[in-house]
């Protein structure tokens, strides 16, 4: 890899610090066998951060990992070793990614070994297949795994039902699950101000998303979104940390603002804006320079994407709320992105192309996930139809190599961004 | 009549893309409904008692033309959403009232919402029943669902479904439950009378009859089958796991039995023995429904199960009770839940040294000498070394 590709050369002050919290996180996850500290393992999309602060134990989300080997290149090889072993080609790539690398010594980025999980906490949202990843993983740690269900909005409501069965659910299946694991009691205060710290950071990472309302957009929201915004927000939500960072980054782009700035990317700052887009699906890992790159060369931002939501629809005005703490940790997981029934996500989409003044609609399907990519084709016909603007397709893979083409994705966008100045050409010649 | 005349009835009704005998069900009163429903498992009872008809969707087939499906479905996932929706498009499903669409992977979940979406004004339903099978906890919000879809109905059909109404329906399913497991029964024990291929367009059948007619065939099934005579053949016993959703084509399953084969039980259409026992008809018909699925339904990829040890048991105990000697997973391609739990199933059978071996297949499979090879080899192994 080039110096000029290398996203250490620029650093703002909150990278600094995201860098320095994760890399605190994964040593402190290496380090539980010396500190004693016990592991729990869980999901990104509606996951329980602040409780699991209350009964001290680590979190490590395999996702999470699955990136981290994505983008370090190491995630191919450990999909072929999960496939070697009887796992089907065609499951998601998350999830072999993940039973790979337990094959080759389950190593940290920091080059230690993870710890075995001392629970499972099965709290899923939006997909199927995390059901059946943790019952996959407890087949390999025959530990105490607890199940969060939550159910899905097929209505595209959160009914009182629902929300119940969730709260009941936290109450005499997780919290219990967790004093008996963590030897730690449940106090409910304590999550109160876990709740009020997420509160406080949520209201700064709404700010920044919206940051991408001006123009030029100060910030990427897909790309920059998921490597700088958001990653911070799962693992460490409930944080004073996080409050601090979020202060941070928010400062940042206001200045970034004040200057007229575009986003940063990892070879500086985006000269011209020629293309603000919305982008719908996961993006691809393992060529994620190269794929951003795709689009910053071109002069395209993305100003709305709704990946960074399958950790919460902050910016549709949803708070974690300490006055109600386990009504509103239900009300968050359901109410993830990946939860939303399909004309739910088509009316966001649609409503990011409005807000933000997007020139169109850009689909990354994912091979392997389902839970994003069945429907896909309909929902980029039904943006096309709603707000007359030109969307595109393309398909890669999360973290499987052997699905992204460079030449392919290449191609698509060049003639995506034809059509689109197509478009605008064809819209002012129409105005003239 | 003879399991010939049966089955050629059955094979008439399974060919029928456009779901005559449920158009003809309906227009024989203009008050009447019908509500679709996919694979896996829903209520049917409650249907049944709102004076509906309950009609099992899967798919397509080998027999139709996918033409606009597939503009709607990528390369990668499944086939059963694409010739749906094809069904759909093609006004084969118009007279359907309303679809349910139960929660059992990903595909089937977004399919709710395309269909919504396509299809406005439509009765759609997505149809979530609990994980967590703890009366207080999963039951009571399964009660709950299920009375949601009682006045989802009752509303569609402007008429209350009264607690006898379900009761009589209910007692009307358990006695299909019990002729179904007769008929799985009576090919369990005496496979070479009871070709699969038949038991399968019998069950086939019943996803677009009237119960009551479908009781009566089966009662019809039984008697006619016990009096065949036929040659037992030097097959070996196995089990199909995995073809609970999308249908591989009825080749598929006569190759298996040319292979040298008796497939002893499978999870083909598995609404007809999702609950395994009566379920009670007194009392509370919701909560009886509920508990039912709490602790009598079957274990499938589509739910998750509880404790580790519980994961493969059932499939066990379906290898035991039939005297199977192995088991074919057979999976449509790109199907999630059927492939992820494949690996843990196959463990299990490796753990209790019970041969399996695993394939895929989509609706529309056309080459059946690979698949025929392999189960070939299969039975012949399982000979040579049990
Ligand atoms: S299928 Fe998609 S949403 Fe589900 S675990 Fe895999 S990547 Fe995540
Ligand atoms: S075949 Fe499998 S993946 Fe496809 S809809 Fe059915 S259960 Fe889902």
């Amino acid at each position: 890899m080039s110096a000029k590709t290398n996203p250490e050369v620029i650093k703002e002050s909150s990278m600094v610090k995201q860098k320095g919290m994760i890399a605190g996180n994964y040593d402190r996850l290496t380090g539980t066998k010396e500190s004693g500290e016990k592991v729990v393992s869980t999901f990104v999309p509606g996951n329980l951060n602040e409780l699991i602060m209350c009964f001290d134990m680590v979190n490590n989300l395999p996702e999470t990992n699955a990136i981290q080997n994505g983008m370090r290149k190491q995630s191919g090889g450990m999909i072929m070793d999960a496939e070697k072993a009887g796992h089907s080609e065609d499951v998601c790539t998350y999830v072999k990614a993940d039973i790979g690398m337990m094959g080759r010594g389950n190593i940290a980025p920091n080059g230690k070994p993870m710890p075995a999980p001392d629970m499972l906490l099965l709290s899923y949202t939006g997909c199927f297949t995390f059901m059946k990843w943790f019952e996959l993983l407890r087949h390999e740690y025959k530990c105490p795994t607890v199940m969060l269900q939550i159910p899905y909005q097929g209505d595209g409501k959160i009914t009182k039902n629902m929300r119940d069965f969730v709260v009941k659910q936290l109450k005499e299946e997780v919290i219990p699950m967790f004093e008996q694991v963590s030897g730690v009691k449940f106090d409910i205060d304590r999550l109160r101000e876990y709740l009020k710290n997420s509160a406080k950071a949520e209201d700064n990472l709404v700010w920044v998303l919206e940051s991408a309302k001006n123009r030029p957009s100060p910030i990427d929201a897909y790309f920059g979104g998921v490597y700088y915004i958001g990653p911070m927000f799962t693992a460490f939500r409930g944080t004073t940390d996080a409050v601090e960072y979020y202060d941070l980054v928010r400062g940042e782009i206001e200045q970034r603002i004040r200057e007229g700035k575009g986003p940063i990317t990892p070879e500086g700052d985006m000269k011209e804006e020629k293309y603000r887009l919305v982008v719908e699906g996961p993006p691809n890992w393992t060529s994620f320079r190269e794929f951003w790159k795709l689009f910053y060369d071109e002069g395209a931002v993305v100003v709305a994407s709704s990946y960074t939501k399958v950790g919460g629809l902050y910016d549709q005005g949803f708070r974690h709320d300490p006055n109600d703490p386990l009504g509103t940790l239900a009300d968050y997981c359901l109410g993830c992105y990946a939860n939303n029934n399909l004309p739910q996500r088509v009316e966001l989409l649609e409503k990011y192309m409005n807000e933000y003044q997007a020139d169109g609609l850009l689909i990354n399907s994912i091979k392997s996930c389902n839970s994003f990519s069945a429907g896909q084709l309909l929902m980029m016909r039904e943006i096309e139809k709603r707000t007359g603007k030109p969307a595109a397709f393309i398909e890669t893979d999360l973290v499987d190599p052997r699905y992204f083409s460079h030449a392919n994705v290449k191609n698509r966008l060049e003639s995506y961004f034809q059509m689109v100045d197509q478009k605008r050409s064809g819209a002012s010649l129409a105005t003239a | 009549m003879s399991t010939a005349d049966i089955i050629a009835r059955c094979e008439a009704l399974y060919e029928d893309l456009d779901f005559t005998a449920a158009r003809q069900w309906k227009e024989a009163d203009p008050s009447r409904k019908v509500i679709a429903y996919m694979p896996v498992y829903v209520p049917r009872e409650i249907i049944h008692a709102a004076g509906m008809l309950p009609l099992g969707i899967m798919g397509g087939g080998d027999g139709l033309e996918v033409i606009h499906g597939d503009a709607f479905y990528q390369s990668y996932i499944c086939r059963i959403p694409r010739s749906t929706i094809e069904l759909g498009l093609s006004k084969r499903m118009d007279f359907v009232d309303g679809m349910l669409f139960p929660s059992i992977c990903d595909v089937i979940r977004n399919l709710s919402g395309m269909w919504k979406l396509m299809f406005p004004g439509k009765y759609v339903r997505y149809f979530d029943v609990p994980q967590n099978y703890r009366d207080n906890v999963g039951g009571n919000y399964y009660t709950n669902e299920l009375n949601e879809l009682r006045e989802g109905l009752e509303h569609l059909s402007g008429r209350k479904i009264t607690d006898e109404a379900l009761r009589a329906s209910i007692a009307v399913y358990n006695e299909n439950r019990k002729l179904v497991q007769d008929v799985y029964g009576l090919r369990s024990r005496e496979p070479w009378k009871v070709p699969s291929a038949d038991v399968y367009l019998l069950m086939r059948a019943g996803l677009v009859l009237p119960v009551e007619e479908h009781n009566q065939m089966l009662k019809d099934y039984l008697a006619a089958a016990v009096k065949v005579e036929a040659q037992k053949r030097d097959n070996c016993r196995v089990i199909i796991n995995g073809s609970f959703c999308e249908q591989p084509p009825l080749n598929l399953i006569k190759s298996i039995e040319l292979s040298g084969c008796y497939i002893v039980d499978d999870d083909y259409m598995i609404v007809h023995r999702f609950l395994r026992n009566e379920v009670s008809t007194a009392g509370d018909p919701m909560q009886n429904l509920s508990l039912a699925f709490l602790h009598e339904s079957i274990s499938t990829a589509a739910k998750y199960d509880d404790k580790e040890e519980d994961k493969g048991k059932y499939l066990l105990e379906q290898v035991r009770s039939n005297a199977a000697e192995g088991v074919i997973f057979a999976a449509p391609s790109f199907c999630d839940p059927a492939l992820l739990e494949r690996p843990m199933l196959a463990d299990r059978c490796s753990e209790h040294k019970v041969p399996y071996i695993s394939f895929k297949y989509a609706e529309n499979s056309g080459q059946m000498q690979p698949i025929r090879e392999q189960a070939g080899t299969f039975a012949d192994s399982i000979k040579l070394w049990s």
